[in-house]
């Protein structure tokens, strides 16, 4: 493997791992905010062991992503050093502002949420838990813009600057920041991530949920109450979800019809163009070994149309090789197509879910349901299959561009950086994360499987007594 | 005077690196003398609580100042992360530990679990505080940069004399910093070794201070672009640290703490008007040095950086002074942790 591809390896790694833990904060953190803001109004003790039990998953989770995050910053300039250059007066903006707007915000907060018990005011306390909510999703929004530019351009300038040897180069420029903010792909994917973190929150708390409704000896009140909390945000969650979605793949067809055809293995233009329920393809010989496709469905989906002819891989491969030049601009097609119907089958598994939690709810005998409760346990695994899955089709389905027909991926790479130092850094950075992926699950099923109540962890006492002493005179 | 945005940003870029270095700079210092000033769990604790509610929010000034070069100076932020490489891997590894091990180190009651997490707070402190010090070293003294602006050397040619001084310069500065800031969060016990700590300490920081400052004559050409007098921030760094441990010896703990922040801001600053305008130096050719005009971005994303910036700097400086007040209270055994 060469460098180009150990970096990508590492991006991917560190990536996904990364978007783990950050969907669960964004949906999360909204949640435990609602409890808190319940036991803020009414002084009910139940909504304060709601909010302390959830809250201390939350931190747990929240401090992987924080670090995770850290790690994301630093690597576009460490293994991407020529689309930092190349994209810099455009990416670098949202970045810093995602920090200046968002990370400030919630980790300040999140410090004054956690030590603030019994220091502030009930009202003021809760706020600081809004705050970091707040922190946390404009985050999620300034990092979507500048994935957004990569998806699609808009608002820029391409021009050429001279290096310090003479040599000129290539770079985008900023042109109309409006234009940036505003990129009509922000919509169709603001929407569908903060929507995801929404489902992941709600499928987390109800398989914990669920779990302490199957033991008998508990009081189960705060979980049942939490139950039906999540079900009714990760309802509101799906439903944005899925219509986000659909928006989403119509407007990719417009975007980046290269990646929807691969995501449906569609090889030619069809008119009007069939959907795959089942492709086993080869990706050589771009064609169908075996194929189940229903009729006109993709027309329908990607244009409301039942005749409208869909662009296919071969035809858009042609087209691009005369608009950008020579070159394969077909990206993974298996793995696109994969991770595309993954998505959209937990997506609907999710839904079926959440309609009948909804029901049980309204039924009111959520414990009596003991199969479906177990069933629970296991899908809490589907948020996280379909948030990863998602991003892999957003960002595998882009190849072979990094920025999308302004700059590949295999020029964005570093040229000053040795397989032997990427290597290093992949290594470290995998058992790290291994390491801590254990002792995550580990935190998490402890404070998760344990009963709800005010968990202090002890402190040995001592006879000391404080000395009252000014700061600022000498003794 | 007509001041051009790049400029501004260069301004902007050290104000970051200011925040960062005086505020996380207490933090690490209290992250390495925790194995060291702490007897038993309790004590460990309590001075973790110290920085307990704003470690977090002081890292982001660092989070801050690369995304702000990333936006501002795209190419020093390109050729510094990916010539740093190895040292930056080596950076995240301690930064990921640390950040982790805050929130995990109580969450268990195993006396090994609980050491092993204290140990990775002192490593992801350690690390860090003597990294950037070495990284400013080599900004300053030059490194092997290239006329297509890449960094060239490895990971061996930012390790010498000079540089690794520079590390100990901000190891000592962040520990001296650290102790006094634990004398004006904690009473009883740990207050005292924190006092007796930073009495200790403050000879061998002064003494790399000076060594450091002598080296960057023979060294850099920092003093060339200062003058033979190198002013009031340089002269001000060196009199607040003499300062700081006059108010050591006579417990006056408050004004030595604003001293070791004045020396690190007036350092932070002296280090930025002797680069300026590169923002770093090539020791390959001086034409190939990155300036904060070949490294910039464009005057429109100056421009709306700026806007962003003036606005929500002073309202992060706001917020986060107003947690150091809601938590100003001395951390004693008697403390409630809840935690």
């Amino acid at each position: 493997m060469d460098v180009l591809d150990l970096s990508r390896l590492q991006f991917t790694v560190t990536t996904i791992y990364h978007f783990f833990f950050v969907p669960l904060s964004l949906g999360l953190t909204v949640l435990v905010a609602i409890m808190h803001t319940a036991y803020a109004r009414t002084g009910k003790e139940e909504y304060k062991r709601m909010t302390k039990f959830w809250g201390k998953l939350l931190v747990i989770n929240f401090a992987m992503g924080v670090v995770t995050g850290i790690v994301m910053e630093f690597q576009f300039g460490m293994n991407w050093s020529e689309y930092a250059r190349f994209m810099g007066d455009i990416f670098g903006a949202p970045l810093a502002i995602e920090a200046l707007m968002a990370f400030f915000l919630e980790s300040t907060f999140l410090g004054v949420w956690i030590f603030g018990w019994n220091k502030l005011p009930k009202g003021l306390h809760a706020l600081s838990i809004w705050m970091v909510a707040l922190g946390t999703n404009i985050s999620a929004l300034w990092i979507l813009i500048a994935n957004s530019f990569m998806q699609q351009p808009v608002g820029y300038k391409l021009v050429q600057y001279t290096l310090p040897n003479g040599e000129v180069a290539n770079r985008v420029e900023m042109k109309d920041f409006l234009a940036i903010v505003t990129n009509p792909n922000i919509f169709v994917q603001y929407p569908h991530v903060l929507s995801g973190g929404m489902v992941t929150a709600a499928f987390f708390v109800m398989g914990i949920s669920a779990y302490h409704l199957l033991r008998k000896n508990e009081n189960t009140t705060i979980f049942k109450r939490s139950f039906q909390m999540a079900s009714i945000y990760g309802a509101v969650g799906i439903f944005i979800v899925l219509v986000g979605g659909h928006d989403q793949a119509q407007h990719m067809v417009e975007a980046q019809p290269m990646k929807m055809a691969a995501a449906e293995a569609l090889w030619d233009n069809e008119d009007p163009a069939s959907m795959s329920l089942f492709t086993i393809g080869d990706e050589k010989n771009r064609e169908d070994v075996f194929a189940i496709r229903l009729p006109s469905l993709l027309s329908i989906l990607a244009y409301n149309d039942s005749t409208a002819e869909v662009k296919g891989i071969n035809d858009l491969q042609a087209e691009y090789e005369e608009k950008y030049g020579e070159g394969d601009y077909v990206p993974p097609v298996g793995v696109s197509y994969w991770s595309f119907r993954i998505m959209v089958g937990a997506g609907f598994l999710m839904l079926g879910i959440l309609i009948f939690a909804l029901y049980l709810n309204f039924e009111g005998q959520v414990e009596r349901y003991r199969r479906f409760l177990k069933f629970l346990l296991p899908a809490m695994a589907l948020p996280y299959l379909a948030n990863a899955s998602g991003w892999i089709l957003a960002e595998v389905g882009r190849q072979p561009w990094i920025v999308f027909g302004l700059q590949k991926t295999a020029d964005a790479v570093s040229p000053n950086i040795s397989t032997g130092t990427v290597w290093f850094s992949l290594i470290v950075f995998t058992l790290i994360y291994g390491a801590l992926a254990a002792v995550d699950i580990y935190l998490l099923r402890k404070y998760a499987t344990q009963d709800a109540g005010d968990e202090i962890i002890p402190m040995p006492k001592e006879t000391l007594t404080p000395v009252q002493q000014g700061a600022f005179s000498g003794d | 005077m007509d001041i051009d945005l790049n400029t501004i940003w260069f301004t902007l870029i050290a104000v970051l690196f200011s925040g960062f270095f005086l505020l996380e700079g207490f933090d690490y210092g209290v992250g390495i003398l925790l194995p060291f000033l702490a007897k038993h769990d309790a004590e460990r604790r309590m001075m973790i609580n110290t920085i307990g509610p704003f470690w977090d929010g002081n890292e982001v000034w660092m989070i801050t100042a690369g995304g702000a070069m990333f936006a501002a100076f795209p190419n020093w932020y390109a050729t510094m992360f990916s010539g740093f490489y190895l040292a930056l891997t080596l950076m995240l590894s301690a930064l990921i530990l640390r950040g982790v091990a805050f929130e995990f180190r109580s969450k268990d009651k195993y006396p090994q679990w609980r050491r092993f997490w204290d140990g990775a707070i002192f490593f992801g402190s350690a690390v860090p505080a003597l990294l950037w010090g070495v990284a400013v070293a080599n900004i300053v003294k030059g490194v092997p940069i290239n006329g297509r602006m890449a960094y060239t050397g490895d990971f061996f040619d930012l390790l010498n004399v000079y540089t690794l001084l520079g590390g100990l310069v901000t190891f000592f500065m962040f520990l001296l910093h650290g102790a006094i800031f634990l004398n004006l969060k904690t009473d009883g016990v740990i207050r005292e070794r924190a006092h007796e700590t930073a009495k200790r300490v403050w000879v061998p920081t002064t003494a790399v201070v000076v060594a450091f400052v002598a080296l960057s004559y023979s060294q850099t050409d920092i003093f060339e672009q200062l003058g033979v007098n190198p002013g009031i921030t340089a002269l001000g760094a060196g009199v607040a640290l003499v300062a700081a441990g006059g108010f050591i010896f006579k417990r006056q703990h408050g004004w030595a703490f604003l001293m070791t922040a004045l020396t690190i801001l007036l350092t932070v600053v002296t280090v930025f008007r002797g680069l300026y305008p590169r923002v770093m130096v090539s020791s390959l050719n001086s034409k190939f040095s990155l300036t904060i005009y070949n490294a910039s971005s464009s005057d429109y994303t100056l421009k709306v950086m700026t806007v962003v910036a003036l606005t929500f700097v002073p309202i992060v400086l706001l917020y986060q002074g107003w947690t150091y007040w809601v938590f100003r209270k001395r951390i004693t055994t008697e403390t409630h942790l809840e935690y």
